[in-house]
């Protein structure tokens, strides 16, 4: 984590740096939006962090193990792309959550399932895309990404 | 109105958790001592790398801006306009209702029924902001393997909109 961290900070200064020398006022202008952007996430941030801190307290690790882990096979896709297609949880904030499970035991499968079907099927925003598609195609393309989201979480699982 | 109060309800719940917090410190109360631990692991590990993340995001945007690409949709085909709207989406940022409206807007500009769902699953999954973020919380390994194998599906899930939706006088409506 730390590391990662480390890359983040080496490659923002680095950027930055040559950003500067090419163009000093495009680069405040865009250090002010990136500021701008982390406003609007941060409240939302902290909460979810918030949240996640209280569930890890009340949830034992063997329960993700048994439903969520290596183990739990065919049951645990479907929990995992079930609960990512109903939720509307903004991406940013599900990787906590993602990195949490995977912490606590839940396999690369089941989270990889999980943050696909969350980014890509949306049962509670279908009404508004079947304002813009149409019923065929909006429940047609939820259902194609559903799939996927599994093909997806197999795959991954197999890679890592 | 109902913005004014979706951001206090934001506060209210962070500084109901910081209340119940001092009042765990000040009572002796464990579990919310423990919480409290596992809270602040989790924002060590945002603060230090969230705010890195939008310095690279604000800097991409300015230098590369999306209306420059948006700009050229429509007109190219083949590997080309595949490549040009999984670029557009790249740069974009916001949940998937958002991405709607643009769809609206490449299929007004003649984009085809594959790049407008090709850019839907990359405007989903290939975000520079989200990519950002899975890379800081669940490593490059797999953001890079979560990647490799979700792009061809979503292209296949494009071709196959496309040749399912050819006869059937696909539109999509403005709101």
């Amino acid at each position: 984590m730390i590391d990662n961290a480390f890359i983040f900070i080496i490659v923002s200064i680095l950027l930055t740096f040559v950003s500067f020398l090419l163009d000093r006022r495009k680069t405040m202008l865009g250090l002010k939006k990136g500021w701008k952007m982390f406003q609007n996430v941060a409240i939302p941030f902290l909460n979810i962090l918030i949240l996640v801190s209280l569930v890890l307290h009340v949830v034992p690790p063997s329960l993700i193990v048994r439903y969520l882990g290596a183990g739990s096979g065919w049951g645990g896709l479907a929990i995992a792309a079930i609960v990512g297609s109903i939720t509307l949880i903004p991406g940013f904030i599900s990787y906590p959550i993602a990195s949490v499970l995977i912490k606590q035991g839940a396999s690369y499968t089941t989270v990889a399932t999980f943050m696909t079907t969350l980014m890509m099927v949306g049962v509670v925003t279908l009404p508004l895309e079947i304002k813009y598609f149409g019923r065929r195609v909006a429940i047609l393309r939820n259902v194609l990404n559903f799939i996927a989201a599994i093909v997806i979480g197999l795959f991954v699982g197999l890679i890592l | 109105m109902k913005n004014i109060f979706l951001r206090n309800k934001q506060y209210l719940w962070l500084f109901g958790y910081l209340t119940v917090t001092l009042a765990s410190f000040a009572f002796g109360f464990n579990p919310g001592k423990e919480v409290f631990g596992n809270f602040t692991k989790f924002f060590i590990e945002m603060v230090t790398f969230i705010p890195f993340l939008f310095i690279i995001v604000g800097l991409f945007d300015v230098w590369f801006p999306k209306e420059k690409v948006e700009k050229h949709i429509g007109q190219e085909s083949g590997i080309k306009g595949i490549l040009l709207v999984i670029i557009l989406a790249m740069l974009q940022a916001g949940p998937l209702y958002g991405a709607f409206p643009v769809a609206y807007i490449l299929y007004k500009k003649g984009a085809s029924i594959k790049n407008i769902f090709i850019y839907l699953g990359a405007f989903a999954s290939l975000k520079i902001p989200m990519l950002g973020v899975e890379i800081g919380y669940l490593g490059i390994q797999f953001t890079l393997a979560r990647t490799l194998v979700s792009l061809p599906l979503f292209i296949a899930v494009g071709y196959f909109m496309e040749w399912y939706l050819k006869d059937r006088n696909f539109k999509i409506n403005k709101l």
